[in-house]
């Protein structure tokens, strides 16, 4: 079990969208991402992403004017 | 054995439907939405206030959720472009290059169902909804061109059209698919209802900024003033923000028409000098391209303008270069009738 963090900063949707999808294929289930964006928009989006695709948000937040996501990744083969 | 299709999913309602209509036929469906950079949502969520009244919702993950559905996200921004620069077909009404467009995406997609081992591609078209990509005469083009031949069904006008090999091998009931046509949208609203979808996007135009004429224009304008067809990720976002302004052939000015703009240019203040006046509150302008000192104070005076100082005798400005050197400059506002109609982009 690892944490990435992932700097979302100054992309717009669906940029953050993607970087968060392209890096959770290269994790492993029980692994954590922090997804730090600056587009609002992230806050719905990446959760939408992550109830389609199986994977757990365990947090979202607003700080600073930063959108910080906390995503558990879960298995999702088969 | 359950079949499966990969979708092509814009976040319309016509691939909504496209997909439902396979899933009640038992079909296995998984969405791919394909980024290019031009797509009309995303980006300009949330810079400008009036935006950010409308939910900010990517409407592909929100379809894709409505239909229970997998939906993958393709950035194809750097192979589109030459999708952009070169259209076999031409472009549409603006730079719109809608038939390369499909072409494009149904080959993309082509790759990924083989990849991953899917059987067949279904999109929303209608025959006869667009005009150039969605003709009777077009759609056997996209077919042959990407490769996908008698593996791509359109679900909502297949009854139209010769059957594919999905239907031909009984994976999917062609009794049971439909026949719209034409740009009428009633018979697609009649079947969202029957489906108990009752909010989806309804983009007016077409699925991306290409179709946007003032979009259009500043494409061509940024063109024009390079000397060659390029463009960056940056520079196509940018297009969509503030009043573009191009005093003289070899640079232009981006300034930014209210506070949320300003706030989105200024996250470029490393890559482009700025100007931003100080006396008055006023706008934040990026300049982009080459210009000569002389001309920075003739940037200002425009900045100068659209400031609360606009009337004022002199408005101060801060001058700002990309490693964040500054200096101020004292300059009179530009008077509007000096502002020439053709440096508007
Ligand atoms: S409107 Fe844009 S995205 Fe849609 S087909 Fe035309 S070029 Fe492609």
């Amino acid at each position: 079990m690892s944490r990435t963090i992932l700097d979302c900063r100054r992309l717009l949707c669906p940029m953050p969208v993607i970087r968060v999808q392209d890096r959770i294929a290269e994790l492993q289930a029980g692994d954590e991402l922090q997804a730090i964006c600056t587009d609002p928009g992230v806050m719905q989006d990446i959760p939408a992403w992550c109830r389609i695709n199986g994977h757990e948000i365990l947090e979202q937040r607003l700080e600073d004017d930063e959108y910080i996501l906390l995503i558990r990744v879960q298995d999702t083969e088969g | 054995m359950q079949r499966k299709a990969v979708a092509l999913i814009s976040g319309g309602l016509d691939s909504l439907l496209a997909v439902r209509v396979m899933q009640e036929q038992g079909i296995y469906v998984e969405g791919i939405n394909f980024f290019t950079g031009f797509c009309v949502e995303g980006h300009t969520h949330a810079i400008r206030k009036k935006d950010q009244k409308k939910p900010k919702r990517n409407n592909a993950l929100w379809c894709a959720e409505q239909l229970g559905i997998k939906l993958h996200i393709i950035d194809i921004v750097e192979e589109y472009k030459d999708v952009v620069f070169n259209p076999r077909y031409g472009y549409g009404a603006n730079l719109n290059p809608c038939l390369d467009c499909k072409i494009f995406m149904v080959k993309k997609a082509r790759e990924w169902m083989e990849a991953h081992d899917f059987d067949f591609i279904i999109t929303g078209e209608v025959v006869g909804q667009r005009p150039k990509s969605q003709r009777k005469d077009t759609m056997p083009v996209v077919q042959k061109d990407s490769g996908i031949e008698d593996r791509l069904l359109r679900p909502l006008c297949a009854r139209n059209l010769p059957p594919t090999l999905p239907e031909r091998e009984g994976w999917v009931d062609r009794d049971k698919l439909y026949d719209f046509s034409g740009r009428s949208r009633k018979p697609q609203m009649a079947l969202a209802k029957a489906f108990g979808f009752a909010d989806y996007a309804q983009p007016a135009g077409g699925c991306c900024f290409l179709t946007d004429e003032q979009y259009s224009i500043k494409l061509q304008d940024l063109w024009q003033a390079r000397g060659n067809k390029q463009y960056e990720m940056d520079d196509i976002m940018l297009l969509k923000v503030g009043r573009h302004i191009r005093p003289e052939p070899g640079y232009k000015l981006i300034i930014s028409r209210e506070e949320g703009e300003g706030k989105f240019l200024q996250g470029y203040r490393k890559q482009y000098p700025s100007l931003k006046t100080t006396s008055h509150a006023g706008p934040l302008c990026l300049i982009d391209g080459d210009f000569a000192e002389e001309q920075i104070e003739q940037a200002a005076r425009i900045v100068a303008r659209y400031s609360q100082g606009k009337n004022a005798p002199e408005v101060e400005l801060e001058f700002r270069d990309t490693e964040g050197n500054t200096r101020l400059l004292t300059v009179p506002p530009l008077p509007p009738h000096e502002l020439k109609k053709e440096w508007v982009v």
